[in-house]
């Protein structure tokens, strides 16, 4: 049983022009085994807060704290982050030409379990998970999401997370720019992944049908740089309905800091 | 026709692709050293260059002293010989076109011939190995492969030890032959080496001309390819990697004179360290007479550390509308952040995220080496130079 505790958090982005406070105080707790579906509008401030999770250099905190099971996540560099047990599924997967995705798989798998996995083994789960998320065997040769659809990339980042096993996943908007069958083949693979292993998952989404495959036991809606309301499922049902209009005018109002 | 171009220019100093106010088609050559003025520094053709540390090969202060050393380990069916000045077949693919590099004509006392006979595919890499004559010696060489009309071969030029070196080194690619040649320069730290490297492409030959640079003080090699009939195709790859104090300058020229030849120019340098400093001119010329060329070129740099500096210059000079396609991009950039933070989101530690960028940055010209001792051979010589700055 691990805890994710996000408090207070406050985050710029460094730009050429300087820098921007996105995040406004976000609070967030996650336990092993919740999934938190984090709903909010574009520019909200969503994948900053996964950035800055995760340490992206862009991101800035400039106060608040990240806790994984007490410890100071803040402290961490981007990899003893990975390693400690988070995992970030990036809205925008990064090319890494020249370097083969079985290569990057077999060194992130290295790191993460901390030796490097019996090669006959490997290839076969490597094989099979691979097999479970409809990605054909020829992209291990090529290079790391390079001229990989976006579907292909969503599938990638889940086989990422089904052979790195984290202890906290943070999938950002995993369902942008998937077709009806990417969706099913990507939310089967983060559910088994959920059934099998004890995680927490803060599940990042701008729409809710992703809501239709992976049941969330929280939803937050987050807008103007922090959560501005909790609740469960029916949240997500509310914003079906009605869009996120009421809370940008909560945050619009309150954000102002 | 179509022309494509992109330039980005991240840090260091990435060139516009300008045209010269002269056309490098009226670059002067000759044989003749005495015909070439002494260069200053501040000549086109020259201005990248630490002229001191040239030792006096551009000036004539610099007299042979010493002698390069060859030992071949050929294919059995390829033949080589130790020839004299007069031997008529010298000179075939190309003239001397700068000062050090007809010095290094007027100089030289024995050349290397390199023969692939016609119709003759080779069984194995040729390995040429020329060692410097030695710290504080002077040497001039020159070297000659020849591919007769079909034959097959590939050839490695490997440089190694001390010492100042200038030679012509000239590929005369006879009619539908086909040849692969890495000149390898993998020099002790003095070394000096001024390299002008000719290619002569027959009727549809092909040729694969890879220069891959690690070591010396400073390395200058320019590779001119002509074309001396249709059906040409050229392949010019390079691969440097220039550590603390090293200047690797590689400057390129394609002459596209005739129609319907092929050229394509990849090269690809990293740098590190104080004072390391990469120059590369990628000028191609499209006369009026060379319709249905179809060329590309692309130069990319990657400055590691503060302190190196990587100059690109690819120029495109085109005089006929009738061509099949002509491009350029040349960037230089430092360590994508975006790239190593997904590796190392991925648990990849910061050191080791670097070193697979590195060699993911170099992949595309490893891949396209098809000998696979010297890839071999480079890859490991690659992660050594990773080695000794702990990217
Ligand atoms: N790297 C960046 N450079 C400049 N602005 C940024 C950058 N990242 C985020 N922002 C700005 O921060 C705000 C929040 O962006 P983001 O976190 O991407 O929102 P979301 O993921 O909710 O769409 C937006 O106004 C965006 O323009
Ligand atoms: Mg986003």
């Amino acid at each position: 049983m691990a805890t994710l505790e996000i408090k207070d958090l406050h985050a710029a982005v460094t730009t050429d022009e300087g820098s921007k406070e996105i995040l406004k105080g976000v609070d967030l707790t996650v336990r092993s085994g919740e999934i938190h579906a984090i709903m909010g509008p574009n520019g909200s401030g969503k994948s900053t807060l996964s950035y800055a999770i995760a340490g992206h250099p862009k991101y800035e905190v400039t106060s608040g704290e990240v806790l994984l099971d007490g410890e100071n996540v803040l402290d961490m560099s981007v990899d003893e982050r990975a390693r400690a047990g988070l995992f970030l599924a990036m809205q925008y997967p990064v090319e890494v030409p020249g370097v083969s995705m079985s290569n990057f798989l077999r060194s992130a798998a290295t790191s993460v379990r901390g030796e490097a996995p019996k090669l006959r083994h490997w290839v076969k789960e490597v094989k099979d998970e691979m097999a479970k998320l409809d990605i054909s065997s020829e992209f291990a040769e090529r290079s790391v999401n390079e001229g990989f659809s976006g579907g292909e990339k969503k599938r990638h980042e889940i086989l990422q997370l089904a052979l790195l096993r984290p202890k906290f996943a943070i999938l950002d908007e995993t369902d942008s720019g998937l077709d009806v069958d990417a969706l099913r083949v990507v939310s089967d693979g983060v559910n088994e992944y959920t059934a099998n292993n004890d995680v927490g998952v803060m599940l990042i989404t701008h729409y809710t049908r992703i809501l239709k495959h992976i049941h969330p036991d929280f939803v937050h809606v987050f807008a103007g740089g922090r959560i501005v309301e909790s609740g469960g499922k029916e949240l997500a049902d509310e914003l079906e309905e009605s869009g996120y209009v009421k809370y940008i005018e909560k945050a619009g109002t309150t954000a102002a800091v | 026709m179509t022309v494509t171009e992109e330039n980005t220019a991240n840090t260091a100093a990435a060139g516009e692709a300008v045209v010269p106010a002269v056309s490098r088609g009226e670059r002067f050559s000759s044989y003749d050293v005495e015909a070439f003025e002494v260069p200053g520094g501040r000549e086109e053709n020259w201005r990248f260059t630490p002229m001191k540390r040239l030792r006096g090969l551009h000036n004539g202060s610099a007299p042979a002293t010493g002698e390069i050393k060859v030992d071949a380990d050929a294919a059995p069916e390829v033949r080589i010989e130790t020839v004299g000045r007069d031997d008529e077949r010298l000179g075939a693919a190309g003239t001397p076109s700068d000062r050090v590099a007809a010095q290094a004509y007027s100089s030289f006392t024995s050349a290397t011939l390199v023969t692939v006979p016609k119709e003759t595919k080779a069984s194995k890499p040729t390995v040429v190995r020329l060692s410097g004559p030695g710290e504080g010696e002077t040497a001039y060489g020159h070297v000659q492969v020849r591919a007769e009309a079909f034959a097959e071969a590939a050839i490695v030029l490997d440089h190694v030890g001390s010492g100042t070196y200038a030679d012509n080194v000239e590929f005369v690619i006879g009619d539908g032959a086909q040849l692969t040649v890495v000149s390898v320069h993998d020099w002790a730290d003095d070394a000096v080496h001024v390299s002008e490297q000719h290619l002569r492409l027959g009727r549809d030959a092909k040729l694969k001309h890879i220069v891959v640079t690690l070591g010396g003080d400073l390395v200058r090699v320019s590779p001119t390819a002509t074309f001396a009939g249709p059906g040409g195709d050229v392949d010019m790859l390079g691969l440097y990697f220039a550590d603390a104090g090293q200047h690797q300058e590689h400057r390129l020229f394609v002459d596209h004179a005739g129609p319907n030849c092929k050229s394509n120019v990849l090269y690809k340098g990293a740098l590190q360290g104080d004072g390391a400093h990469g120059v590369w001119i990628g000028d191609v010329l499209i006369r009026a007479a060379a319709e249905g060329t179809e060329t590309f070129e692309l130069n990319r740099n990657l400055v590691l550390t503060e302190g190196a500096r990587a100059d690109s210059v690819p120029n495109l000079e085109i005089e006929t509308g009738e061509i099949a396609g002509a491009g350029h991009a040349s960037a230089t950039g430092r360590f994508d952040d975006e790239q190593l933070f997904y590796l190392q989101s991925r648990g990849i530690e910061e050191e080791q995220a670097r070193r697979l960028v590195v060699r993911g940055f170099f992949h595309e010209i490893l891949m396209k080496i098809d000998i696979p001792e010297v890839r071999e051979r480079l890859e490991a010589a690659i992660e050594a130079e990773l080695q000794a700055i702990g990217v």
